[in-house]
């Protein structure tokens, strides 16, 4: 692998191959010694353009365990906020020896535009890119389905026949965009439901069906159900008359919680908005999935940068 | 053509004549753990730990484990990336245990070497001791095996190729010419 850009471009086989070496990483989680010289002195550049702390110190932490050394960029404070472009920031990264970026972009797109445009000889991870991909949330929530429904048996499978509804703002999510391509590509069944005005104008090419009722889609029983951030910073025109009403109509609160089959998991690609888009009690709950989301992060994120920076350069 | 070294009865002797030597040496089974190198090496410490058992009915059960090297190799930036395996340490770990890794054919000794690496991270054996199926030669480190198999001087163009009927359907070793 050269770049990880969008789950889109991966077929089913890198997928579980990704999936495969997570669950060696994970191991690795578990021992009293959690680092591996794998990527000695390799050097990796975290190179955010839009606020974000678990994803960063998620690659952070992925990165400093495999032994590379991390160089964290910021665009707040740094030579972007005086009007560097993209081009002259990859250019200096290039120059500092970077063999792996991994970028997180307000402009869809700009992951592709750095790996491809001949700036930078570094492997690229995009880590959210506008509203398009996030790839490495959508591989570690495949993770997590597969490592509750399957255990210790988990090396090589996929997640045929699960059937996962993903609730919220699929309009801005990327993690929506990541997790219908991967999932669908991995097996899972993928049904969406939102207000109508936060859903894509045109969707005849996504692999899922889209619902407006969410009780409707919960009474169907799904195996996940994946509750989305209510984005304020991306709230810009008028998509729901208010929170409470959002709550009310298309929040997993207690009720709808309870009517879930016991075996459903819960989960959020956090940070959660407490009782707007999922309750209290469903997050806190056995059936959640959140904090093991985060740990199985950090082992995805070890998988991505293993593949990525490992192996001769120039590989296809 | 390839030329058969050893067969599925040679392989059998060869690992009965290794667990008596270990046992032999380690004065019995007790604080005993065998690590196999995926792949061959993980069937091979599991043959090993069976044949224990039938020597030594008393010996603890679940002796055999494996121990992953990938990440530890000296050559990941040379070569395509490789694929890691799982390491699987028996219940009660390595720290004051003798540690026997097993693999099928010791050549450079850098498999080896990244074994160490791997050992170390995983706790502090009292003692680590090395067990092949195949010594063919050409090292490149200062690593010599406790038990041997079967020494088989070869040339660096040959190719061993070691059969296991767990992972290959069949038990044997051949040495093959240089066109590989």
């Amino acid at each position: 692998m050269r770049h990880l850009l969008s789950t889109r471009e991966l077929d089913r086989e890198a997928a579980i191959a990704l999936l495969d070496v997570a669950e060696d990483m994970a191991a690795v989680q578990e021992r009293e010694v959690k680092k591996l010289p794998t990527l000695r002195g390799k050097t990796v550049v975290n190179l955010f353009f839009e606020d974000s702390t678990r994803t960063r110190i998620s690659f952070e932490a992925a990165a400093k365990r495999l032994s590379a050394d991390v160089i964290n960029f910021s665009a707040k404070g740094s030579s972007v906020s005086k009007g560097e472009s993209l081009k002259d920031t990859a250019q200096t990264l290039q120059a500092m020896g970077a063999d792996g970026v991994v970028i997180r972009h307000h402009a869809s797109g700009a992951p592709h535009t750095l790996a491809t445009s001949g700036w930078i000889d570094a492997g690229v991870v995009n880590a959210g890119d506008g509203t398009h991909e996030h790839p490495t949330q959508a591989l570690l929530d495949a993770f997590t389905i597969r490592s509750r429904l399957h255990g210790a048996a988990s090396r090589g499978r996929g997640l045929d026949g699960v059937r996962v509804l993903i609730v919220g703002d699929i309009l801005h999510s990327r993690v929506a965009r990541s997790n219908v391509w991967l999932l669908t590509t991995l097996g899972a069944e993928v049904e969406l439901v939102a207000p109508p005005t936060l859903v894509p104008v045109d969707m005849t090419a996504w692999p899922a069906r889209v619902g407006y009722d969410l009780d409707d889609a919960l009474a169907a029983r799904p195996d996940v159900v994946m509750m989305l951030r209510i984005q304020a910073e991306r709230m810009h025109a008028a998509f729901f008359p208010n929170s409470r009403e959002y709550a009310r109509t298309w929040g997993l609160d207690d009720a709808r919680f309870d009517r879930l089959p016991p075996t459903t998991m819960v989960m959020h690609p956090g940070p959660m908005n407490r009782g707007l888009e999922i309750a209290a009690r469903a997050a806190d709950s056995p059936q959640s999935t959140v904090r093991e989301q985060v740990a199985n992060g950090v082992s995805v994120r070890m998988a991505a940068l293993y593949l990525l920076l490992s192996g001769e350069r120039g590989e296809a | 053509m390839a030329r058969a070294v050893l067969n599925q009865a040679d392989i059998t002797r060869a690992l009965t004549r290794i667990s008596h030597e270990i046992l032999e040496s380690n004065r019995g089974s007790s604080d005993l753990v065998l690590l196999g190198i995926p792949t061959r090496g993980v069937a091979l410490a599991r043959r090993i730990a069976e044949t224990l058992a039938r020597i030594e009915p008393d010996a603890p059960p679940a002796l055999a484990g494996s121990l992953d090297v990938t990440m530890y190799r000296d050559d990941l930036g040379r070569t395509r990336t490789r694929t890691p395996a799982p390491t699987e340490v028996p219940p009660g770990g390595i720290d004051g245990k003798t540690v026997v890794l097993v693999d099928d054919v010791l050549y450079s000794g850098r498999t080896i070497r990244a074994a160490f690496d791997a050992l170390a991270d995983l706790g502090r054996a009292r003692a680590v001791r090395l067990a092949v199926l195949v010594d063919r030669g050409h090292r490149e480190f200062p690593i010599r095996a406790d038990f041997v198999g079967k020494n088989l001087p070869s040339s660096t163009r040959e190719r061993i190729n070691v059969r296991l009927a767990e992972i290959d359907g069949d038990d044997s070793v051949t040495i093959g010419g240089g066109e590989g």
